[in-house]
């Protein structure tokens, strides 16, 4: 994707320290992901993928420097800039007490749509999610695959332009993955900018077209997929991956 | 405002499915007021069915010792028990006869009352310049009566036991003094009458109940504990208010809702407003079992307070500091085992302090300023106020206003802990 103006995501200089990890901190940080584009964001156990992504959603405040979302910046146009995006969590971020349609009802009025807008959007994401059989049961009772599948149709309602994924795809079966990608692909047709992490890395070189890989805080390699294979002679994203951060084993 | 709706619904329905939840901000309330009130209902008919058992020993053969008795049964506390005559050993009469208290009177007991009678009538007859035989030694004192009594039994129940015994006493001995010396001027017997006479001559005590609008109401058992035990189980709320903010922090559900274009604000109001309906409603359903089941189990019926519009108000800022203080909990902790764990040992002390277990008035200095710092100690005071002496709204303002204060400062301690833990 060509970078034009507005960036989907711009990050500047930006720093950003934990009060109580030392270890984990980002140092003048600069990211550009061009809008409409599929960016994957990978690195090992701890290299601050979630911490990155908390940062660039306004979950974290940054220390230093800026990030903007479609040339708004973060933190300081909150509601405006919260509308533009939507996160869904590796956690299963929503009510399990609850049904699919309560939660959407729910998590549809605190992303800024009205009672009708709520209500057309949760029937369109029931349905395509298949989850329309199972809508007013609480999803407690519900399989790991259709817990990813609420926390999804939660994060997509108010049809964002920009869609924040924390290893949206873990823990379910092939079944369910396919599903969710399959979806993620119509999104981006549609116009929304994916932003995504996973450990899956196969699953990601399917889906994504740029990539950044971070550890310890920094970005080791960004760019094009097929760009960065041939720059670095290797054949797959996970040799790649090995190449780039080794084979040591990471907490 | 559809925000705020959503929100509200979404609390509601969470709280209608967490049963457990619910069985603890209502049934355990309920069973606490009502076994509560049982018992102390039961203290406060000392005078009347519920009588302390007595257990004497009479070593006395004589008649003072025999008054002794009649005059203990007469002061209405006690249930006169005498001591089996081959046992011995008082503890163990005790323990057999399940009394808390007995008392031995000495195997001379009526000859020194007498004696000691005789001695000081002799005294008041060369006072007064007719015969007494002056040169008589004076009598020894009377052996005294040997209360024994259970540890368990509170000191202030036991001072008023000892009042009472000492009163009896006191009367066997001045009608053994007004016999001997009647005798000793008139030589012959005190007519009966005359002696019922002197000896009940004592003015009356009225006993008025304190009331600011003119209407006495008796205290009972239902009145003072229905209000006190009320504001407990409205702290209750914090033992499923505070695992609900707890639970939202853990599930990740506080990231999300930070992501989204809302004020979290909205959330904080929605709690709010759902669990302070639940806190009314806890309210309102004990104090209808005060006023209407009471009676069928025995126990006196609650009479609400004549100012209601009082009584809905002070239930109101209540209700509200207890969800404040819930989530000011829920904020601070971790986990929801410290979130129940804290809340509920904090309750229970405040509500120590606060007066609810041991009345305020006799407590030490730093007790009583402790008391201050405790949001039910003000509310406990403005319930007593409406329930026990009938006032009104202007009569509890000193009492609704450091609630009100201290609900606010609740209020900005939770905003505190929301801004430190970069929740808002």
């Amino acid at each position: 994707m060509a970078l034009t103006e507005p960036l989907a995501v711009n990050i500047t200089d930006m720093g950003f320290r934990y009060p109580d990890n030392a270890d984990m901190s980002f140092s003048k940080l600069n990211l550009k992901i061009a809008k409409g584009d599929r960016f994957g964001l990978f690195g090992p156990n701890g290299a601050g993928k979630t911490t990155l992504m908390n940062l660039m959603t306004g979950v974290l405040p940054v220390d230093e420097g800026n990030i903007t979302l479609l040339g708004h910046e973060n933190g300081k146009q909150k509601n405006a800039v919260n509308k533009l995006f939507g996160f869904v969590p590796q956690d299963f971020s929503f009510y399990q007490e609850l049904s699919p349609v309560e939660n959407l009802e729910f998590f549809g009025a605190w992303s800024g749509l009205n009672k009708l807008q709520t209500k057309q959007r949760t029937d369109e994401l029931l349905q395509i999610l298949g989850l329309d059989d199972v809508r007013d049961k609480q999803v407690k009772k519900f399989s790991g695959g259709m817990k990813r599948r609420v926390n999804l149709a939660i994060g997509v309602i108010h049809q964002p332009a920009i869609l924040f994924l924390d290893e949206p795809t873990v823990g379910v079966d092939v079944q369910t993955r396919h599903a969710i990608i399959e979806y993620l692909r119509v999104l981006n047709d549609n116009g929304t900018t994916l932003i995504y992490t996973s450990h899956q890395l196969s699953e990601a070189e399917g889906l994504c077209e740029d990539v950044a890989m971070i550890d310890a805080g920094r970005i080791i390699a960004r760019g094009n997929i097929d760009n960065l294979l041939a720059e670095h002679k290797q054949e797959s994203l996970e040799a790649l991956f090995i190449n780039l951060t080794g084979k040591e084993l990471r907490d | 405002m559809y925000k705020l709706w959503a929100t509200i619904k979404k609390d509601t329905r969470i709280l209608l499915r967490d049963r457990v939840g619910i069985a603890l901000m209502f049934v355990m309330p309920i069973i606490l007021v009502v076994v509560v009130t049982s018992i102390q209902n039961s203290t406060f008919q000392l005078v009347g069915k519920n009588r302390l058992p007595i257990l004497i020993s009479n070593k006395d053969t004589g008649q003072s010792s025999a008054q002794m008795i009649k005059a203990i049964g007469n002061i209405g506390m006690f249930r006169v028990l005498e001591m089996p005559k081959n046992q011995n050993n008082m503890a163990d009469a005790m323990h057999n006869a399940d009394a808390m208290l007995g008392i031995v009177i000495p195997a001379d007991f009526s000859a020194k009352v007498s004696a000691k009678s005789k001695s000081v009538a002799d005294k008041a007859m060369t006072s007064f310049g007719l015969a007494g035989d002056s040169t008589k030694k004076p009598a020894g004192d009377v052996d005294p009566l040997t209360l024994y009594y259970n540890p368990v039994l509170q000191e202030s129940l036991r001072l008023s036991v000892k009042g009472a015994l000492q009163s009896s006493l006191q009367m066997v001995e001045s009608r053994e003094t007004l016999r001997t010396l009647y005798f000793s001027i008139n030589e012959k017997q005190l007519p009966e009458k005359l002696e019922n006479d002197m000896l009940n001559n004592r003015a009356p005590i009225n006993e008025m109940p304190v009331s600011k609008d003119g209407v006495h109401i008796t205290p009972n058992s239902t009145q003072h504990n229905v209000p006190a035990w009320t504001i407990f189980a409205m702290f209750f709320v914090i033992m499923s208010l505070g695992g609900s903010v707890v639970r939202e922090k853990v599930s990740g559900s506080y990231i999300r809702l930070k992501t989204l274009p809302t004020s979290y604000h909205v959330a904080l109001i929605s709690k709010q407003v759902v669990h302070l309906v639940v806190t009314m409603f806890q309210a309102a359903v004990i104090f209808s079992m005060g006023i209407w089941l009471f009676p069928y189990m025995g126990l006196p019926a609650l009479n609400p307070p004549s100012d209601l519009c009082a009584l809905v108000l002070t239930t109101l800022i209540c209700g509200w500091c207890a969800v404040s203080y819930s989530i000011c909990v829920g904020v601070f902790s971790d986990t929801q085992e410290q979130s129940n764990g804290f809340g509920a040992v904090s309750i229970v002390i405040l509500a120590c302090i606060g007066g609810l277990m041991v009345p305020s008035f006799a407590m030490q200095g730093a007790f009583k300023s402790a008391a201050s710092i405790s949001p039910m100690h003000w509310c406990l005071q403005a319930y007593y106020t409406l329930f026990l002496e009938g006032g009104k709204l202007k009569d509890i303002l000193n009492n609704l206003i450091p609630l009100f204060i201290i609900t606010l400062i609740i209020q900005f301690v939770t905003y505190l802990g929301l801004k430190r833990k970069n929740l808002i």
